[in-house]
């Protein structure tokens, strides 16, 4: 067999699939494949941080996204529950102080063990894991070098490319040098103090949130609007929310430069930042800048030249087919990589699952990426699913959707006599469509639990009448969406004053 | 789908209407509703949008203890709204453990003060019954502080606690009075020196050692919040924990709670409570399974072991509505009827209906609309989601798997299950061993969901939207 007749191929391959990349899509490809007694590899490496820091398997995710920065985020809703305590009898000490090594080494320790979980998954399931980087170099052929630079050779019948992205740096002086990332907070082994983060994505707005709960002082500097993509009545919400607790934000600046005054755990740094919309130059200092700009995909450096893979040049993602297969027929993509698809954890495991079914176990079902829920973790969470107001306004036009919503005050949230009136709930129904429920908006506390079910009544193809027919669970905060009434056309108030 | 729900109604009322009117006779209202809680006041306040006039009795008969409380039912004053506080400062509680884990540093062991909790929840209760009466002033709905009996179908006699008369004139009346903690008044002293959930959430002092009879869901929540914010508690059950709850899923409930600190007396039941010298309560019990007689010294006894609906001084027989013979519930149709035309009856009072404020609220709105409104939309009771609020909350909606098993038979069954653990206990060291869900299938095709059930942390927020699937799931298997 001969491909491109660059290279020789060989008849029989090393491996019936090499996964590159051990994250979440990867993983959960890899363990799929060997479910169907398939001769699978993994490689999975981490380019260390500008500032050093590296970690063990199992993707972004497992450590440096989701679970860390859940695990933080709790760590400032506990900082809020203690205050609420007080007003529900509980007595301690007025001053409570966080300790930010405590948590950090609590939140490692648990990554550590995920890591090592995923190294038993896959030597349970027979997959054969190397801690190497992976890049191609001919037709099935993958180079894998270790930590120590040794290089080793392997074939396979087919490829799995699920190296996920890393944090965009600004380009521009002391970025690398004195800025730190996502991929380094979740394990700064010194509390970050003051500090600027630099952006208006969701990873921006989590993280300035948890650290202002930990009682930091915090900057948020955003270059134009906040969570880009996203529904933009929400995201002003949100960050009404995390202004009145405490987060500053300077809005319309970036930063030109970052110079250290002076070294340490932490250090002091000089931040100049000019107006994007006129002349004004400012100044401030502040002991930690993140940058939460943007994240890049890893697949300049992997030899997709030398197979022939197409990656869209401007973003560096990879454009695939329906079924996850790039224009290189024996080599797939899925996760964080691929064009035009949620850059989220359960979307790249269900993709990376089915596209193994469909490989090995003669399945035809094929990822639906649409109406996935996701959540963001502010201190104000925001659940979705389904359309923004904006894009739904976009396709089916104004006069075509109605929009019922209404503010509601969670009942733990009385006593402590706290942000009434916050908490907000939305929904947008196509009205040319039996006023079927295209979009799902949820601003309160544990949103991400209230908007699970809902997506999947969503995917049922659920309209307001149905909405309306059950019967809420009483007294939680999701049953504000079984009596929704009124609609943002009407005006009318939705302010609530009790029970 | 919902369609095939809905039948032709409403014609019955505006025929008595008529009838009246050709007698002469002319009722002061056109709706009067005897009970100001959850379904009372969702009925009220819908008719009044329709601009009809209305009027809302409302009274409560103080406790056995002396317990009273202002407008807005049960669910406001002694029941939801009271016990979700409560369960949150036991919650809260937990929080201040694990936050130690998450680098805040407390000095342990913290305390915990009653009379703090007491006082502000009783005082959120208390600006809730004051938001009722502004609600029905404003939508000019006329309220009577007052008793209510039936003098005859259209009339009805409100007595005020000083005595005072007023006879009320309505059209259509909806029964919506609710229920009581029932007393086991066989068993010595328990009237005279036990409490209920009438009292519990009511009482100025902590109810120190606490002793709670009964197994339903209102003697574990109780008991897991008094468990939760320090004190001595144990449960009393006789048999099975929440009869009529998948016993699998309570089973996890109560281990739970036997693992955060509750006692459990389990197949026991009390024969006598004493009062000691020292004020303290003493009861003595049976045990079935040793065949031994036990004995303790308690605070606090609580009786959780059901509750009765108020029917007898409403007066029902002069006027023919009838009720079950042994719960001594209203029976209603599905449109709400009584055995009397243009008497109806929602909430707790009703027999054979889930015992629920939204399912109350829902239902007298519908009913509301279907007087008023020129609705025919009948209440849909079925696949109703619900929580348990015990330490480890209970979500579920649908079949328990037992009730699946008697409709479909086991072969024809599947369960998908499993234990998790939330991501907030790890880093608190928290035990999961109770944290489970589960979804009981038909087995055949596309495998309809027709239960699911759900252990862990905010288990209502879980369930409410999958309840939306669920009802769909479950009306095209039974069509």
């Amino acid at each position: 067999m001969e491909m491109n007749g660059l290279a020789p191929v060989p008849d029989s391959y090393d491996y019936d699939l090499i996964v590159i990349g051990g994250g979440s899509g990867g993983l959960a490809a890899a363990k799929e494949a060997a479910k169907y007694e398939k001769k699978v590899m993994v490689l999975d490496f981490v380019k260390p941080t500008p500032q050093g820091n590296s970690w063990g398997l199992g993707g972004t995710c497992v450590n440096v996204g989701c679970i860390p920065k859940k695990l933080m985020h709790q760590a400032a809703l506990l900082g809020q529950a203690l205050q609420d305590s007080r007003k529900f009898g509980w007595q301690f000490t007025e001053e409570v102080k966080h300790n930010w090594m405590t948590m950090t080494e609590s939140v490692q320790n648990y990554i550590g063990s995920l890591n090592w979980g995923y190294r038993v998954a896959l030597r349970d399931n027979k997959v054969t894991y190397e801690n190497a980087y992976g890049e191609f170099v001919g037709p099935h052929t993958i180079k894998a070098t270790n930590k120590r630079g040794v290089e080793k050779l392997y074939t396979a019948e087919r490829f799995l490319i699920a190296t996920g992205e890393r944090p965009r740096y600004l380009g521009i002086p002391g970025d690398k040098e004195y800025c730190i990332s996502s991929d380094d907070l979740f394990s700064l082994p010194y509390c970050p103090g003051k500090t600027l983060v630099v952006g208006a994505s969701y990873v921006a707005l989590e993280c300035a949130g948890f650290l202002a709960g930990l009682g930091l002082d915090v900057t948020v500097m955003v270059r134009s609007i906040l969570l880009r993509g996203f529904d933009q009545d929400m995201a002003n919400k949100i960050g009404e929310y995390m202004k009145e607790h405490g987060v500053n934000f300077i809005r319309e600046f970036v930063p030109t430069k970052v110079e250290q005054l002076e070294e340490g755990t932490p250090g002091r740094l000089k931040v100049t930042a000019k107006s994007t919309t006129g002349d004004q130059i400012i100044e401030e200092e502040y002991n930690t800048v993140l940058l939460a700009i943007g994240r890049d995909p890893c697949t300049r450096n992997i030899g997709l030249d030398k197979v022939g893979v197409n990656i869209n040049e401007k973003t560096g993602k990879i454009p695939v087919s329906d079924e996850e297969q790039t224009n290189v027929p024996y080599i797939y993509a899925v996760g964080d990589i691929l064009q035009d698809k949620l850059e989220l954890t359960p979307v790249a495991i269900q993709a990376g699952r089915l596209l193994v079914r469909r490989l090995y176990a003669g399945a035809t079902t094929k990822c639906d990426y649409v109406n996935v829920p996701t959540t963001v973790f502010t201190p104000l969470e925001y659940g979705a699913c389904g359309y923004s107001e904006e894009t739904a306004v976009e396709k089916f036009g104004e006069e075509n959707i109605e929009v019922y919503h209404s503010h509601f005050w969670p009942l733990e949230w009385t006593v402590p006599s706290r942000d009434n009136n916050k908490c907000y709930a939305k929904i947008i129904c196509n009205i040319q469509d039996n006023e079927r429920v295209i979009g799902f908006h949820v601003l309160g506390p544990n949103a991400g639990e209230v908007t699970q079910g809902f997506a999947a009544a969503i995917k049922c193809g659920m309209t307001k009448e149905q909405l309306d027919n059950t019967i809420g669970i009483h007294p939680v905060c999701a049953e504000v969406f079984t009596t929704l009434s009124v609609t943002k056309r009407s005006g009318e108030n939705t302010l609530v004053s009790g029970c | 789908m919902a369609a095939l729900r809905r039948a032709r109604r409403g014609a019955g009322s505006g025929l008595c209407r008529t009838l009246r009117a050709l007698s002469g006779k002319k009722n002061e209202y056109d709706l009067l509703v005897i009970g100001g809680g959850s379904g009372g006041l969702a009925c009220a306040k819908e008719a009044a949008q329709f601009g009809r006039k209305v009027a809302v009795l409302d009274y409560v008969d103080p406790s056995p203890q002396g317990t009273t409380w202002g407008l807005g039912g049960t669910c406001v004053n002694v029941g939801c709204i009271p016990k979700k506080l409560m369960h949150q400062a036991a919650l809260l509680g937990s929080a201040l453990k694990d936050a130690h884990h998450y680098g805040w540093n407390i000095a342990q062991p913290v305390h915990h003060t009653w009379s703090v909790m007491a006082q502000a929840v009783q005082n959120y209760v208390k600006s809730l019954n004051w938001g009722h009466r502004v609600q029905l002033q404003d939508k000019k709905v006329k309220y009577f502080n007052m008793k209510g009996s039936f003098s005859d179908p259209h009339t009805v006699r409100g007595l005020t606690k000083a005595g005072k008369e007023t006879i009320v004139t309505a059209d259509n009346i909806v029964i919506a009075t609710g229920g009581r903690p029932k007393y086991p008044t066989h068993i010595a002293g328990a009237l005279q020196y036990g409490i209920t959930s009438d009292d519990l959430f009511w009482l100025k002092e902590s109810p120190g050692k606490t002793l709670i009879v009964g197994a339903s869901y209102v003697s574990l929540e109780c008991a897991g919040f008094l468990t939760g914010i320090g004190l001595d508690t144990a449960v009393m059950m006789r048999s099975i924990p929440l009869r009529g709850f998948d016993q699998q899923m309570a089973s996890l409930v109560t281990e739970h709670m036997e693992s955060y600190g509750t006692k459990f007396l389990k197949r026991c039941f009390p024969t006598k409570v004493e009062k000691l010298e020292s004020n303290r309560l003493q009861v003595t019990w049976k045990n079935t399974d040793l065949g031994t007689e036990e004995t303790d010294s308690f605070d606090t006894v609580m009786w959780a072991v059901g509750r009765a609906p108020d029917t007898k001084t409403l007066n029902l027989e002069t006027v023919g509505v009838k009720t079950n013979s042994e719960t001594g519930k209203i029976i209603v149709d599905a449109s709400e009827a009584t055995s009397v035309p243009h008497i109806y009856a929602i909430g707790d009072i009703t027999e054979g209906r889930p015992e629920l404020t939204p399912t109350a609220i829902a239902a007298g709105k519908l009913l509301a609309q279907r007087l008023f409104g020129q609705s025919s939309e009948l209440m849909d009771y079925d696949s109703v989601p619900t929580t348990v609020f015990t330490p480890l909350e209970y979500g579920c909606v649908g079949l328990s798997e037992e009730a699946a098993v008697q409709c479909h038979g086991s072969d024809n069954i599947e369960v998908f299950h499993a234990y998790y653990k939330p991501l907030e206990f790890t880093v608190a060291e928290r035990d999961a061993t109770q944290c489970y869900m589960k979804m009981v299938c038909l087995r055949e095709r596309e495998q309809r969901i027709l239960g699911l059930h759900f252990i862990g942390p905010n288990a209502g927020e879980v369930i409410q939207g999958f309840a939306l699937g669920i009802n769909f799931s479950l009306r095209d298997v039974s069509d």
